[in-house]
């Protein structure tokens, strides 16, 4: 087996700064018209995020709604058929069936303390959209998602969730009609509506400050992951921590508390699709170079124009054309490395962890899954992968190739 | 001296600004939409710079650069399709785009093939003021461009003011909070925008763009700036023209006559 990866340097400091950088990348590129309010939230969703009962009031909604924290999961037959130690990180158990809601509790009881009551979201599998729908049925907001025309049709489970919940599913028709199209519709959304109006990102994207603050709302992931292991293996460290990237909110969560942890070793897998140079891929690292798009600087697919590309993925949830910037900041200093996974390879994953362990995956997260037959870990050492999200969704998909 | 400071030195009120994008409806009606323009009497053309994910315009816009895209439209064939435009055309002429395809074409090297070609000024919506100011501006400077910002609403005084003292030309006062082509109108809560921004005595004239689109808003808009811009509107008349010289006339006639 030929392993398709990639690595360069090492260097640490991986916090944004003040200016909403994570080394080269980042920053807020936005048009005027959505200054006032990114500018509100720059200024103020530390201090909201820090508050006594702001903290109070997400910690119990992630105990008592979310369901957390999620099991730390020794997967027996996994870790026999690898040779190594393989812990899957049960994101998948959460209420709505993935991470994504970490961050929609998080960011809807920001919204509530900045005074806003309408909520817009764009989403690509439709967890976020689901996720996001979910916690404004909870605190009775008015819900707006945008979706992909052909998200909706490859999804279609997850758009009934979505209006059940009573959240109105929009079609994004313009472009390749999947998330980057369905991001473009919803800032424009938010641009027409910026006083009454708070935008929930559902990935380490978009000016800053999103991408740190969706990464603090997500980092519960890998704060529970150190408490667990350290009851379970008697050390906070793994030798290993795997995540799938397509914006990359469920890596920056389960690499956050590690990010300072030199010996942990940070992996992530992006979405191949028909392979990196068939033309039909998602493998930002591979294919991109630095670029903006959705108001931050990062790596991005584009051509040699500037133009961004329209991406492949079998996964809507990687189907991006870019990655946070955080995600850049750790493939420019080497501090993560970088897997592309095919969409075959992930097919193979899901089916594997399914027969293995009972547990059917999500498409996306069947990516970070696949990275375990590259890894070559030791029989002593122990592995991480975080499960983001599970494979319901995904049936349909999966089989066919049944 | 800069075309757009020497227009401004001697007409400061019913400024026509025309926005239409590069290589559409067909590749190359750059240029003769360029020389309409000119001929019926616009005082300053903006060429958009097409870019795949447009998130400050709306549908018309999107559309219109989506359509030059796919004629293959490029800032290198832009460039080449504006060689020689100083033989014909004396107007001011502002580039308007996105960031994304500048720093791929390298800002250095698309800041002097502005120059080389007689471009005055450009309009990068989603170039950070500060960004700028640290970053660009020296380089715009050295080849003699204008930055012209946008100011919304929502966009505090100070905030306008900073704006006021780094950038030269003109300021773009979108009319209210919108993509483009939204809009249509002109409402008391902008007339009391007009009026507030009016009264901080900048020293950059304004033009009153986003929900212009006949004579009546554009009278309406020049009573309370140097002038107006004109995007999507244009773009409409661009899309049903069936010659473009006469066409373009005809509107722009329409527009400043009634």
């Amino acid at each position: 087996m030929t392993s398709i990866e990639q690595y360069k340097g090492q260097e640490t400091a991986f916090g944004v700064n003040d200016k909403g950088y994570y080394g080269k990348f980042g920053g807020a590129y936005i048009p005027e018209m959505l200054y006032p309010n990114v500018e509100e939230l720059q200024q103020n969703y530390l201090q909201i995020i820090h508050q006594t009962d702001f903290q109070e009031e997400f910690q119990d909604l992630l105990k008592n709604y979310v369901g957390r924290p999620t099991p730390l999961y020794y997967a027996t037959r996994l870790s026999e058929k690898y040779k190594t130690n393989v812990y899957l990180k049960r994101e998948d158990l959460c209420h709505t069936g993935a991470h994504k809601v970490n961050n929609t509790i998080g960011q809807i009881l920001l919204a509530k303390r900045l005074g806003k009551h309408k909520i817009v979201a764009e989403t690509g599998a439709g967890q976020h959209g689901v996720a996001t729908a979910t916690v404004c049925a909870l605190m009775g907001l008015e819900c707006i998602v945008y979706m992909g025309e052909i998200d909706i049709q490859r999804q279609a489970p997850n758009v009934a969730r979505m209006k059940m919940l009573g959240a109105e599913v929009r079609p994004a028709t313009s472009g390749s009609k999947t998330l980057k199209d369905a991001t473009n519709e919803a800032l424009r959304h938010w641009i027409n509506n910026p006083v009454d109006t708070h935008y929930i990102i559902g990935s380490v994207v978009g000016p800053h400050p999103y991408p740190d603050m969706v990464a603090r709302f997500q980092s519960v992931i890998s704060e529970e992951i150190r408490s667990q292991l350290l009851e379970k293996i008697g050390k906070e460290n793994p030798d290993y921590v795997i995540a799938c990237v397509g914006g990359g909110s469920n890596a920056a969560g389960a690499f956050y508390h590690f990010l300072d942890e030199p010996e942990v070793k940070l992996i992530a897998a992006e979405a191949g699709g028909h392979g990196i140079h068939s033309g039909l891929s998602a493998a930002t690292t591979f294919l991109g170079k630095p670029g903006v798009l959705h108001g931050s600087k990062s790596i991005l697919m584009q051509t040699e124009d500037g133009q961004v590309v329209e991406p492949h993925s079998i996964s809507a949830g990687l189907d991006y054309p870019g990655i946070g910037p955080l995600h850049a900041h750790l493939w420019d200093s080497g501090r993560a490395k970088f897997y592309a996974i095919t969409d075959d390879e992930s097919i193979e994953a899901g089916f594997e962890l399914t027969k293995l362990e009972g547990i059917i995956p999500a498409i996306e997260s069947a990516h970070a899954l696949s990275v375990l037959k590259y890894l070559n870990a030791g029989v002593n050492e122990t592995v991480v992968v975080n499960l983001s999200g599970r494979g319901d969704k995904d049936l349909a998909t999966y089989m066919k190739y049944l | 001296m800069n075309r757009i400071t020497k227009l401004f030195q001697t007409k400061l009120h019913s400024v026509l600004n025309l926005y239409f994008t590069a290589g559409y409806p067909t590749l190359n009606d750059t240029m003769p939409i360029l020389e309409a323009l000119q001929e019926a009497g616009a005082d300053i053309a903006e060429i958009g710079m097409p870019y795949s994910d447009p998130v400050a315009d709306g549908e018309t816009i999107q559309q219109s650069n989506q359509v030059a895209l796919d004629n293959g439209m490029s800032l290198k064939v832009l460039f080449e399709q504006l060689a020689g435009m100083r033989q014909k055309v004396q107007i001011p002429v502002i580039l308007m785009g996105y960031i994304n395809p500048v720093i791929q074409f390298g800002i250095e090297n698309f800041c002097q093939k502005c120059q080389e070609v007689g471009v005055d000024g450009l309009i990068l919506p989603d170039l950070p003021m500060e960004e700028y100011y640290e970053e660009y501006k020296p380089v715009f400077e050295k080849y003699g461009l204008l930055n012209i910002f946008l100011i919304t609403p929502q966009t505090t005084e100070a905030r306008i003011r900073r704006i006021d003292e780094i950038s030269d030309g003109f300021i773009y006062m979108v009319s209210s909070a919108s993509v483009t082509g939204k809009t249509s109108g002109i409402s008391p809560e902008m007339e009391a925008y007009f009026n507030r921004v009016n009264a901080m005595n900048l020293k950059n004239p304004r033009l009153i763009g986003f929900g212009i689109k006949d004579h009546e808003t554009f009278t309406k808009a020049s009573e309370y700036a140097a002038g107006a811009i004109i995007g999507s509107q244009f773009i409409r008349v661009l899309q049903s023209a069936s010659d473009i010289k006469t066409d373009v006339v005809e509107y722009i006639k329409s527009v400043k006559i009634g």
